[in-house]
C-alpha cells in the first residue's frame, strides 16, 4: 500500500512540476471573463450558460489531462529506460500500474475541486448581483448542490478515460494511445446507438453484435446529466449509483487488464 | 542568456509589434477593403447531426445557437426595413430546443418574434406553433407551451375559437394559474375584444425576462393607443369638416374640436386621413405597425 501511494504522489509532483495546474488559471479566467460578457448577449439566460460552460469546461479540461497525462504514464518511463530503475526497487508491476492511476486520479481530483469552487463562486457572485425577481425565473437555484451530481459523473467518467489511456499505453505508442484513447472517447458517446440497433437493421445477427458491442465498449453517455441539472430536472439517486458502480467497473476491467499486459511484457 | 541579449530581442519584438500594427493601419486606409459579407449561414442544417457532433456538450451548442438566434434577431431588427430578413430565426432556435429540449425561453421567444408581424419579427406564427409544440412533446405537462401557442392563436392568427381551445387545454395541465380557465370562457363568449388581451399582456409583464416586459409593455401601448383612436374618432365624426375642406389636425384644433394635436402613448402624433379623417398610428411611431383592429371592451 505505501508502495502505491508513494509512486501516486510522485505522478502528482510530476503533473504539477509539468505545469498542469495552468489550466486551472485558464478555466477561472474563461469563467469569469464569460461571466461578464455573457449577460451582455444571451438575454437573461446567463447563470444557465454560466452553468453550461463551467460543467462542459470541466469535462473537456479533465479529458485533455486524463489523455495526455494518462498515455504517458507507462510508455514515458519505458521511453526514458526508467523503469528499469524502477522495477529494480521492491515494486510489484500491478502495485506500479495502480499508482500510477492512482497518481492520475489524485490529479484530476484537485483540478476538478478546484474548477468546481470557481464555477460556484462565480455562480454565487451573480446570485447576490441579481434581484429576487430575477432569480426566480430561474429554473434551478443558482448557488445549486444539485450539480454535484453532474460533477460527479464527470469525474468518474475522467476516472475512466484515466483508465483507458493508462491501458493503451501498457502495450502501443504514445501517438496511437492518445488515437485510440479519444477514438474510444467518440465511440463511447454514440454506443447506446448500438443498443437498440434491431430497429435499423433485419438482421438479427447483426443486432446481436450490435448489442455486445454495446456492452463491450464504454457507454459514456450515460456520464452526462448536465442538462438534467442545470435544469433542476430531477437526476433519481439510483441512476447516480449505478451508473458509477458501472463506471467503477469499467475502471477496475481496465485496470486488470492493464495490468495483465504490463506483466507479460519483457524489458530486457 | 545575456541581459543585453534579453533587452534587445525585448525591444525587437515591441518595435515590430508597433510597425505591423502602422503598417496594418496604413494598408487599411491606402487600399480600404470592401466589408466581409455578414450573411449569416447554417453551418450545419440538421439539429439531429449537430447534437451528434456535439457528443456530452449539446447543452452548451444550445447555448451558441441561442446566443446565434438573439444576434440573428437583434442584428436585422437593427437594420435598415428593407433588409431585415429573420429567415434563420427559425433554424436557429429549432436547433437551440433540439440540443436542449428544456430550454423553456427559447420556444417563448421564438413565441413571441417569430410570430410578431414583420418588420418588427419574422411574422411567422405557423413556425411559432410548430416550435411551442416541439416544446410541448418535450415537457408533455408544461402549462406554458399551450398557453403560447393560445396566445399566438388569439393575437396574431385572431383565431378565438381554437385560441379558447388551447387556452382550455393549458388549464387542465398542472400548476396553471386559475386565471386561464376564465379566460378561456371570456374569449369563447367575447372573441375579439380588448380586455381579454390586456389580461394576457398583463400576465407576460409580469415575466422576468426583460425582453418579454417590454414586448408586454409595447403591446399594451397598442391596445392603449387603439383606445384613445377610438375616443377622438368618435369625436371627430361628431364633428365633420365642412364640404370642400380636407381634415387636418391645425384645422380641428383652430375650430375646438380638439384642445391640441393628439399624440400616441409613446408620444407620437397620430396621423389622420386627410379625405376620410380616419385616425392611424403614425408609421414614425414604435407602436408600428399596429396589430389588427379589437373590440373595445363592451360597458
Amino acid at each position: 500500500m505505501r508502495a502505491i501511494s508513494c509512486i501516486a504522489w510522485s505522478v502528482f509532483r510530476e503533473s504539477v512540476r509539468d505545469r498542469v495546474p495552468y489550466n486551472l488559471v485558464l478555466f477561472a479566467v474563461l469563467l469569469i471573463a464569460s461571466s461578464f460578457l455573457i449577460g451582455q448577449l444571451t438575454a437573461g439566460q446567463d447563470v444557465k450558460i454560466i452553468k453550461d460552460l463551467g460543467l462542459a469546461a470541466t469535462a473537456v479540461f479533465g479529458l485533455f489531462i486524463a489523455i495526455f497525462i494518462g498515455i504517458g504514464l507507462v510508455s514515458k518511463e519505458v521511453e526514458r529506460k526508467s523503469i528499469y530503475a524502477l522495477l529494480s526497487k521492491p515494486i510489484s508491476r500491478p502495485q506500479l500500474i495502480l499508482g500510477k492511476y492512482l497518481g492520475l486520479v489524485l490529479t484530476l481530483a484537485v483540478n476538478v475541486a478546484v474548477m468546481v469552487a470557481a464555477l460556484y463562486v462565480v455562480l454565487a457572485y451573480m446570485t447576490f448581483t441579481e434581484s429576487a425577481q430575477f432569480r426566480a425565473g430561474w429554473d434551478a437555484p443558482g448557488i445549486d448542490p444539485a450539480l454535484l451530481k453532474s460533477i460527479l459523473l464527470i469525474f468518474v467518467e475522467l476516472m475512466l478515460i484515466t483508465a483507458l489511456a493508462l491501458f493503451f499505453s501498457t502495450f502501443s505508442t504514445p501517438l496511437l494511445s492518445a488515437a485510440l484513447t479519444f477514438g474510444f472517447y467518440i465511440v463511447g458517446h454514440f454506443n447506446n446507438d448500438l443498443r437498440n440497433f434491431e430497429k435499423v437493421v433485419d438482421s438479427p445477427t447483426v443486432a446481436w453484435i450490435a448489442r455486445a458491442f454495446y456492452h463491450v465498449l464504454p457507454d459514456l453517455s450515460a456520464f452526462d446529466v448536465k442538462t438534467e441539472v442545470v435544469h433542476g430536472l430531477p437526476v433519481p439517486a439510483g441512476y447516480l449509483v449505478m451508473t458509477v458502480a458501472y463506471g467503477l467497473l469499467y475502471i477496475t476491467i481496465l485496470l486488470s487488464a492493464s495490468t495483465l499486459i504490463f506483466s507479460r511484457r519483457d524489458f530486457k | 542568456m545575456r541581459r543585453s541579449t534579453t533587452t534587445g530581442l525585448s525591444v525587437v519584438i515591441v518595435a515590430s509589434f508597433a510597425m505591423s500594427v502602422g503598417l496594418q493601419a496604413g494598408r487599411d486606409r491606402r487600399y480600404p477593403r470592401a466589408e466581409r459579407d455578414t450573411e449569416q449561414i447554417m453551418y450545419v442544417r440538421s439539429g439531429g447531426a449537430m447534437k451528434r457532433l456535439t457528443l456530452d456538450f449539446d447543452a452548451l451548442a444550445a447555448d451558441i445557437y441561442w446566443i446565434r438566434a438573439i444576434q440573428h434577431y437583434g442584428g436585422d431588427r437593427r437594420t435598415d426595413t428593407k433588409r431585415r430578413k429573420y429567415e434563420l430565426l427559425f433554424p436557429l432556435l429549432d436547433h437551440t430546443t433540439t440540443l436542449d429540449p428544456f430550454f423553456k425561453i427559447a420556444y417563448r421567444f421564438g413565441a413571441i418574434f417569430l410570430s410578431e408581424r414583420y418588420p418588427g419579427g419574422a411574422g411567422r406564427p405557423d413556425q411559432a406553433i410548430a416550435l411551442l409544440q416541439k416544446g410541448m412533446a418535450a415537457q408533455p405537462t408544461k402549462w406554458e407551451y399551450p398557453h403560447d401557442i393560445a396566445f399566438v392563436y388569439y393575437w396574431h392568427l385572431r383565431d378565438f375559437k381554437t385560441a379558447a381551445e388551447w387556452f382550455q387545454r393549458a388549464a387542465a395541465l398542472p400548476n396553471a394559474p386559475n386565471w386561464l380557465q376564465p379566460l378561456a370562457a371570456g374569449i369563447l363568449t367575447a372573441g375579439n375584444d380588448r380586455a381579454a388581451a390586456r389580461v394576457l399582456w398583463n400576465q407576460i409583464l409580469q415575466s422576468d425576462e426583460e425582453w418579454l416586459r417590454r414586448n408586454a409593455e409595447r403591446s399594451l401601448q397598442q391596445i392603449d393607443a387603439m383606445d384613445l383612436i377610438d375616443k377622438l374618432q368618435a369625436r371627430i365624426n361628431q364633428a365633420p369638416v365642412p364640404p370642400g375642406s380636407e381634415y387636418s389636425w391645425i384645422a380641428l384644433v383652430r375650430r375646438g374640436v380638439l384642445p391640441g394635436i393628439p399624440l400616441d402613448p409613446v408620444g407620437t402624433p397620430f396621423e389622420i386621413d386627410p379625405a376620410t379623417g380616419v385616425i392611424s398610428v403614425s408609421e414614425r411611431s414604435s407602436l408600428h405597425p399596429m396589430p389588427d383592429r379589437m373590440h373595445a371592451p363592451k360597458q
